[in-house]
């Protein structure tokens, strides 16, 4: 049922409207804030849901990192034998990135209603939640906003929780997979992939919570509001998760498009002078700080600076910090985060981190250079999933960016900057 | 690509070579057998690239698969469309 004198947000924020600094969203608010999300139209045997559609003429992609139209999942998953099953993914594996917790936080309602939406239009009766461990905050406002459904027109889902190991490679969808069906939180092989086999071996639509959040925007409001903001190649917002020496770190909603320096002032501007900024975080790509002028935050505007948008991970590095120290640390840290079962990744990822290391403490080696790039291009597709990928471009950008630095450091070993405590947030956890 | 007799292309289609990285423990067979199709890196594992098997070698690509101690080789066809 819609409330027609509901009017749709034309501008920003959508997916954070109504949140305050303190607490979720609790359900009569959301109503309030976003009108009653319209009955979808289930999925029949012969017809597809006009949702889909909706979502399609909307040109919504995924916002774990991968970019993966989401209405191509959508009817892969219709189109697979079997009952399919919902799967939301806040799990949220980077330690740089806090968005969809920090959603799940804010605005739980948001996250349901796109899940008992798209539930709608692919015929699931059941919603799985895969929350990190270790974000007991957004647990709590998962399931508090569950419990205040109960009883609610969410229809015939039925709703689960999932607790997920924190490593970095569980929030992977197969990975994910795996551990719902009682295996370990590690990547499998693909194909076949959780649309057509996933958990129970039933078509599994698993998307990102913060994909959720949009599809319950678009099935209130449809594809042209959607559209309204953001870039033909990539419509809509994002939410992305800004740190480093700025006023006020944090996550923000941010058009498709937007300036890299309009999101630095609306986050109060810098603190310090910036030698370069990381963008798509750990598999993403370092841009250099005198490019950051030009910089759209979208994958149009990135991939010519050898970057991408991917989760919407954004961290600015000062210029007294050293960006190969930052990338050898997080490179050593994604070595650790292998889950062990791929020898190019195991391998590859230890013998990168560890020529990393070796050039920054100064080892005379003379093509440390071409070892490194030799590195980056061999361990890429060669993995189960896409960490050995992800990891060569973050590491590749490096290089690039920061070539000089790394001369310096071949030279004459490590660097004031190198002595600074690592900025870039890493875990402790390893995959189990 | 045109189907060809004698090449077990019967609907049209390429074959290609993949590795189960998961599976594969780096025995380093498939090399010996195909070093034409399959080289090694530095720690032994196969490195595949993604050009279709020549005819001529696919006796020897399926040898490979069937050779592999752990059952990580696959030979695909891949149906052009």
């Amino acid at each position: 049922m819609t409330v027609a004198t509901m009017a749709p947000p034309s501008t920003l924020p959508r997916l954070l409207a109504g949140v305050g600094p303190e607490g979720a969203v609790g359900l009569h608010e959301h109503s309030e804030i976003h009108g009653e999300l319209p009955a979808v139209a289930r999925r029949s045997r012969k017809t597809a849901s006009p949702l889909i559609d909706e979502i399609e003429l909307a040109g919504l992609r995924g916002r774990g990192g991968g970019g993966f139209p989401t209405a191509a999942k959508l009817r892969a998953v219709v189109g697979a034998r079997g009952r399919p099953i919902v799967v939301v993914n806040a799990v949220e594996g980077e330690p740089a990135s806090v968005k969809d917790q920090t959603l799940a936080e804010a605005a739980p309602h948001l996250i349901l209603d796109g899940a008992v939406a798209a539930a709608g239009a692919v015929g699931a009766h059941e919603v799985i939640v895969c929350m990190c461990e270790r974000s007991p905050a957004a647990q709590l406002a998962v399931a508090q906003a569950i419990e205040e459904r109960s009883g609610a027109s969410d229809g015939a889902v039925r709703w689960q929780v999932a607790e997920v190991p924190p490593h970095y490679v569980a929030s992977q969808e197969s990975a994910l997979v795996s551990f719902l069906n009682g295996g370990p939180a590690k990547p499998t092989l693909m194909p076949p992939r959780p649309s057509q086999r996933g958990v129970g071996g039933r078509p599994t639509l698993l998307s990102n919570a913060e994909t959720f959040a949009h599809v319950a925007l678009i099935a209130r409001h449809g594809p042209e509001w959607f559209r309204a903001i953001g870039t033909a190649a990539q419509p809509g917002s994002a939410l992305i998760t800004l740190i480093g020496p700025i006023a006020y770190p944090g996550v923000y909603e941010a058009e498709h498009g937007s300036s890299l320096t309009s999101l630095i002032d609306a986050a109060g501007g810098l603190t310090e002078d910036v030698r370069a900024v990381l963008v798509g975080g750990y598999a993403g790509g370092w841009v250099d700080a005198r490019h950051i002028r030009a910089l759209a935050l979208c994958e149009e505007g990135l991939a010519p600076y050898g970057s991408r948008l991917g989760a919407g991970v954004v961290a600015l590095l000062p210029a007294s910090a050293c960006g190969l120290a930052e990338t050898a640390r997080v490179a050593r840290w994604l070595a650790m985060q292998s889950a062990g079962q791929c020898g190019p990744c195991v391998h590859g990822l230890d013998t990168l981190a560890g020529t990393l290391e070796q050039t920054l403490a100064g080892s005379d080696a003379s093509n440390h250079s071409a070892r490194l790039s030799y590195l980056t291009s061999i361990v890429a597709r060669r993995g189960a999933c896409s960490h050995p990928d992800g990891t060569a471009q973050f590491v590749a950008s490096a290089l690039n960016v920061f070539a000089g630095e790394l001369a310096d450091h071949a030279r004459h070993g490590h660097c004031d900057g190198c002595r600074r405590p690592g900025m870039l947030p890493i875990t402790t956890e390893l995959p189990r | 690509m045109s189907a060809r007799a004698g090449t077990g292309l019967r609907r049209g289609g390429s074959h290609h070579l993949r590795v189960n990285p998961i599976d594969c423990v780096a025995h380093g067979m498939c090399h010996e057998l195909l070093p034409e199709q399959i080289a090694l890196d530095e720690w032994g594992y196969p490195v595949i690239g993604d050009d279709p098997v020549p005819p001529g070698l696919l006796a020897l690509a399926r040898q490979a698969v069937q050779t592999c101690p752990t059952r990580a080789l696959l030979l695909e066809r891949r149906r052009t469309e």
